[in-house]
């Protein structure tokens, strides 16, 4: 299926804005930039998971006189940085509540010189009882966040009712229960967090930094330095890589940063290296979701009863709206007429967990995708037919009674999934196979879907403004604070603009992502990008052709010099040609907040993923042999980016399910380098296959819904299923390491060792 | 980066002779260097505990591979990339060659030297286990002169070593047998490529109608050293390759093994691997074993 | 030969280049801060991920893991001196083409990895762009689109090649 089309841009694959600079090495990325005078900053930390701090000792031997140093004392206005709750402070104050809390900021001109001063400050604790999981956590035993009541180490809790979930035990013939558990993951985008910062009396604290959302630092500063909007200024510069992980990271390194060039008055550049940044910046929570579900003897889902917890660490930074996410993915693709979701994200005293491609969905959808497994199993059918018996479709409701009024093809998704990775040829040839080999290959699928954009009433509350310019030399620019950092977002924008304007695509740029110049198009996550984002810039084109045609006696059939002529003369009329707009919800989108019932997403992208493993049974290590990707995700704008989205996040959920595992030791992050916390590598990722159908969403811009989240969502229990085809072992936990296998796999044959030795 | 390198001395010499009388005049004061892999690591991590470096890279002395009618010889300063591309070694010692292959990547075996791999001292090296089932002998000098000793005797502990501190590693000695042999080397990482070895077993051998007239086993990362299976190679010469030689092997090497829990891996999972690979050498001889 | 200043020559991007500089100052950090090269990235520092590649004397290394005093004399090649009279290299258009690069930050050591390959292995199998390339960590693409960038340019220089 392909959607027919006269467009001219959007949809081809047009090269990568920024992409000559890349590849001559000539992008500035934070690191890459100086300034006059400027001085380096390092940061002391917390070294025990939670304690009073009873005094901080400076070693007489260091010279302090040449250093700045700032405490939390030093901060001119509210000590928090607040995403959702105003409880994390920007410098430890009286107490840590995690390993590697920033407590003290110093700073000297000659950047070697800080690690011995660091090394020069000593801190004296009291030690508090920490709690390092989420089943301490739930003991309540000890309240280490919000009342000490019921309430207590809970950040959020959702519950959520359709139907009636006690009505159906009885009558079903099938129940299947199953527990299913997550590890942390370490983003590890290529370029560590960094930040630049300037302080002036007069124009107030500008910041430069590696960054997703210059807003939420703006918003931030704005706090930590008791500054009116117009006197901070954030300024994102070339990103290599953020994943989530500088969605809400920055806005503490920028005022840290900030508060050393307040207290120097000079600028100051701090940048983590590689340990830094992993011991002390935020994971993918962690989660246990259990699942209890009836299925009558058809293989319909009767009642699913749900029940999730995630480890949020010490403060609440997104961990609301991550539970919230994975609440609502939970139930996976599937139709069910009873269901009773309950989820809680719990504190714990580890480095607070946040934001992560998928945003709690990859963790709720391998719990469900490897419990539909068990349920296939259990009933008798095959992994393919008990999905197709259970997918929603047009009309049908999710568990927030959302109505499927969007076209749902999960059908045309499978057998396309299905065909494409000859599933039914190859799980016959394994199977005939295997016995005759120390190396057992398995194939296996996942079915899922990924809501597009803010959940629930998020976008409206955004109430994003985003637009285009038009400059003196005949430029269109993209007026956004929506960023790039890999994914596309230039490349795209200035597609969907040129489209809109009927102009070139090598006609229009990207205002500099300056809260200075550009308006708060909101922050670049959630895949709202292309969709949300995308449709404000589509409109604002729209608008501003319209206004040439009016105002500035534009024709039909124009060309670009036309309209740079039209344009000229509406600056006459108007002084400046820019045209804005802000979101609107689409019609007949409507969310309830307080029952969590409604529209939890304007769009969702739909996908199923085939996995191939090979097992060896020598060494107990699996390896994906081949992945194939079907999946809609409404207008495709640019093949060769879409198509890059899909197999960067393929190749990062492979690492989530076999490769990527955060130890901790008492809080604190035990392998935190590259060559302990181990990624994929060239060798590691298999032959990776992407098929779009392409069904356009009418308020996504040119029919674009969200793609660049959704293959975090379907890899992990796609290669677990498949592991279980390979050795018909359930593994319900993942990082899955070649030593769980080998535990699962020998304990048999221990048992029996044992008894014979 | 956490070090600071004015915190450090750090001098290049003439030749092998002045690096030599260096490390005999202040004992212990000197840390040779060659391709940094490690020291720069640690340097990086601000735990280079060296405060005096002497340069080893590029000394001449040091960088050839010769080969004699008896004997390969391997430079200490020969890099891993050449080792992988060379003739003699790829025809003659190819599970040298393989181990070096899977060295890290291919900018770190351009760099890492074989003594450095060596006398860094690491459990899981990885061409340890090579040079000991092909019999090397580690050549050491120093001021004084040379001293030759069988590699399989050089580490005594965790990163302990017969290397005294005025000696370097001159050359590695490897025999050159032409006889048909069995050959085995498996690497176990966490992945495939840029993996540290969580176990691995190296094997040469001869089998004369089922029965093994020769053979080495080696391994890394199951003891505190890189080790020679001395007893499992016991438990296996001159025996059919029946059940209950297979069943003796196995006791043997667990017996002489002594895997650990770390980061990497656990200590259950090596001494269970290490069997499989030893399983599948075994295999491996009993095919290709003329009858 | 002093510890804390050492005065090195060496020939960078085809052009010689003298500093001063400790002598177990990285060659990464020199490239960077006294020559101003910051194509070349840090991205760990103990030589895993490969964003710091630059060829010298002809060999792939990591720039983070190599002393200056260790590079008196050497030819150096980073992502800089890639182009070619100011044309971009074959592999750098197509990292463009293919979508090879996309937050951008291990590209420069990516390019070079793979001109490395390229130099001694004009028409590199998926395979031997994979092992080429194992040393270079990219989050971002799953190094699909890479390794087609590779294979892309080695095909072009082919075909010019064949063309001359």
């Amino acid at each position: 299926m392909t959607a027919s089309s006269n467009l001219r841009t959007v949809g081809t694959p047009q090269l990568r804005k920024e992409g000559v600079d890349k590849v001559l090495g000539r992008a500035k990325y934070i690191d890459d930039l100086e300034r006059e005078g400027i001085w380096y900053g390092a940061t002391v930390r917390s070294t025990i998971p939670r304690g009073r701090i009873l005094a901080i000792h400076y070693d007489a031997r260091v010279d302090w006189s040449e250093f700045v140093i700032v405490s939390a004392g030093d901060i001119p206005g509210k000590n928090h940085i607040q995403m959702i709750s105003a409880d994390q402070p920007c410098l430890a104050d009286g107490q840590v509540n995690h390993c590697d809390e920033a407590i003290v900021l110093i700073a000297h001109p000659d950047k070697r010189r800080l690690p011995e001063a660091l090394a020069a400050i000593y801190i004296d604790y009291e030690p508090l009882r920490a709690v390092l999981s989420i089943e301490e956590s739930e003991t309540q035993e000890e309240i280490i966040w919000g009342p000490h009541t019921s309430e207590g180490n809970i950040f959020k809790q959702f519950h959520l009712e359709k139907g009636n979930v006690d009505s159906v035990w009885a009558e079903a013939a099938y129940i299947v229960e199953g527990e299913y558990r997550t590890g942390a993951q370490e983003h590890l985008y290529i370029e560590n967090n960094g930040a630049i910062a300037e302080y002036d009396e007069v124009t107030g604290i500008t910041v430069w930094g590696s960054l997703q959302c210059p807003f939420y630092v703006h918003k931030s500063l704005m706090a930590v330095f008791d500054l009116p909007a117009e006197k901070v200024r954030v300024i994102q510069v070339e990103t290599g890589g953020a994943f989530g992980g500088k969605e809400d990271y920055p806005s503490i390194l920028a005022a840290h940063a900030g508060l050393l060039a307040m207290k120097a008055r000079r600028p100051i550049k701090i940048v983590y290296d590689r340990m830094e940044d992993l011991a002390a910046t935020t994971k993918r929570h962690p989660s246990r979701t259990r699942h209890r579900t009836a299925i009558d003897k058809n293989g319909k889902l009767l009642a699913m009863e749900i029940d999730i917890a995630t480890d949020g660490g010490a403060y609440a930074t997104l961990s609301s709206t991550v539970l919230s996410r994975a609440t609502l993915h939970s139930t996976g693709p599937y139709v069910c007429p009873n269901i009773r979701i309950t989820s809680r994200a719990w504190a714990t005293n580890t480095v607070p967990c946040g934001a992560f491609r998928g945003f709690g969905a990859p963790q709720s959808i391998f719990a469900i995708e490897r419990h539909m497994e068990q349920v296939a199993l259990a009933v008798g059918l095959d992994s393919d037919e008990i999905r197709r018996r259970n997918f929603l479709h047009d009309g049908d409701t999710t568990a927030t009674e959302q109505v499927m009024v969007e076209p749902v093809i999960l059908d045309t998704l499978l057998d396309r999934a299905l065909e494409v990775s000859d599933f039914h040829a190859r799980q016959s040839e394994f199977a005939r196979l295997n016995p005759l080999s120390p190396v057992k290959r398995g194939i296996g699928l996942a079915a899922f879907y990924h809501g597009s954009g803010f959940t629930g009433s998020g976008e409206r509350y955004l109430n994003s403004l985003a637009g285009i310019d038009v400059t003196t030399d005949n430029k269109v620019r993209v007026l956004v604070s929506s960023t790039e950092f890999g994914q596309g977002t230039n490349t795209i924008l200035t597609q969907i603009a040129a489209e809109a304007l009927g102009i070139g695509y090598e006609d229009v740029i990207m205002a500099p992502c300056d809260t200075g110049i550009v308006p708060n198009s909101g922050p670049t996550v959630a895949s709202r990008t292309s969709m949300v984002v995308g449709k404000l810039i589509e409109r604002a084109g729209r608008q501003l052709v319209t206004g040439l045609r009016q105002d500035a006696g534009l024709l039909d059939n124009y060309s670009t010099q036309d309209f740079f002529t039209s344009c000229l003369r509406y600056r006459e009329l108007h002084g400046k040609v820019e045209s804005l707009c802000r979101y609107e919800a689409p019609p007949n989108i409507y969310w309830d907040d307080q029952h969590y019932r409604g529209e939890a997403y304007p769009a969702f992208a739909w996908a199923v993923y085939v996995a191939e493993v090979a097992v060896d049974t020598t060494t107990y290590s699996a390896e994906v042999t081949n992945f194939h990707t079907v999946q809609e995700v409404g207008r495709v704008l640019n093949p060769t980016l879409a198509a890059g989205q899909i197999e960067g996040g393929v190749a990062q959920g492979i690492g989530y399910a076999l490769y990527e595992k955060v130890l901790y030791n008492n809080g604190h992050m035990l392998n935190n380098q590259m060559t302990n916390y181990i990624m994929p590598t060239a060798q590691d990722v298999p032959s990776i296959s992407v098929h779009f159908e392409e069904i356009p969403f009418a308020h996504g811009a040119f029919g674009a819904k969200g793609i660049g989240e959704l293959p975090h969502d379907g890899p992990a229990p796609a290669i677990l299923n498949a592991i279980q085809n390979a050795i018909n072992q359930s593994f319900t936990s993942i990082p899955l390491l070649p030593e769980d296998i080998f535990i699962r796999v020998t304990s048999d044959a221990h048992e029996q060792e044992q008894i014979t030795v | 980066m956490r070090g600071n390198p004015e915190s450090h001395h750090f001098i290049d010499a003439a030749n092998l002779d002045e690096i030599l009388a260096l490390l005999a005049k202040e004992p212990g004061e000197w840390t040779a260097i060659a391709g940094g892999t490690e020291i720069m690591v640690a340097h990086a991590a601000g735990r280079l505990s060296a405060k005096k470096l002497i340069n080893l890279w590029g000394v001449p002395e040091l960088s050839n591979i010769v080969v004699t009618e008896t004997h390969l010889s391997i430079g200490g300063g020969v890099t891993f990339n050449q080792i992988r591309h060379d003739a003699t070694i790829i025809a003659e010692f190819p599970l040298l060659a393989q181990a070096a292959s899977w060295i890290g990547s291919i900018a770190n075996q351009s760099r890492a030297t074989i003594a450095g791999n060596i006398v860094n001292g690491s459990p899981a090296a990885d061409a340890p286990p090579a040079l000991l089932v092909y019999d090397a002998e580690i050549e050491l000098i120093s001021h004084k002169g040379t001293r030759r000793l069988a590699y399989s005797d050089f580490h005594t502990g965790y990163k302990q070593s017969l290397l005294l501190s005025s000696e370097l590693v001159l050359a590695i000695h490897l025999p050159r047998h032409h006889e048909q042999q069995i050959k085995y080397l498996r690497k176990v990482g966490t992945r495939r490529a840029m993996a540290i070895t969580k176990v691995a077993l190296a094997g040469t051998a001869s089998s004369v109608h089922h029965a093994i007239t020769r053979i080495r086993i080696a391994a890394a990362s199951v003891a505190d050293r890189p080790l020679r299976l001395i007893a499992t190679e016991a438990a296996l010469l001159n025996e059919p390759l029946n059940e209950s030689t297979l069943s003796r092997a196995r006791k043997a090497l667990w017996s002489e093994v002594r895997p650990i829990d770390d980061l990497r891996s656990t200590a259950e999972y090596r001494k269970q691997v290490i069997a499989n690979l030893l399983d599948e050498f075994l295999t491996q001889i009993a095919r290709s074993s003329p009858s | 030969m002093s510890s804390r200043q050492f005065a090195i020559q060496f020939t960078v991007n085809g052009q010689s280049a003298r500093v001063e500089a400790p002598p177990l100052k990285r060659l990464l950090d020199v490239l960077r801060e006294d020559l101003g090269l910051t194509g070349t990235k840090e991205g760990c520092g103990e030589g895993e991920c490969g964003s710091c590649s630059v060829r010298m004397n002809g060999a792939l290394v990591n720039s983070c893991l190599v002393p200056i005093l260790q590079v008196e004399g050497s030819v150096v090649e980073t992502v800089e001196g890639l182009t070619v009279d100011g044309e971009l290299h074959p592999l750098q258009q197509a990292f463009i083409e293919c979508g090879g690069a996309q937050c951008g930050i291990c590209t420069p050591g990516m390019l070079v990895a793979a001109s490395h390959l390229l130099s001694h292995t004009p028409y590199p199998t998926v395979d031997e762009i994979r092992e080429g390339l194992a040393g270079n960590l990219c989050r971002c693409t799953g190094f699909i689109k890479i390794f087609e960038s590779v294979i892309s340019a080695a095909a072009k220089k082919g075909s010019q090649a064949h063309a001359r």
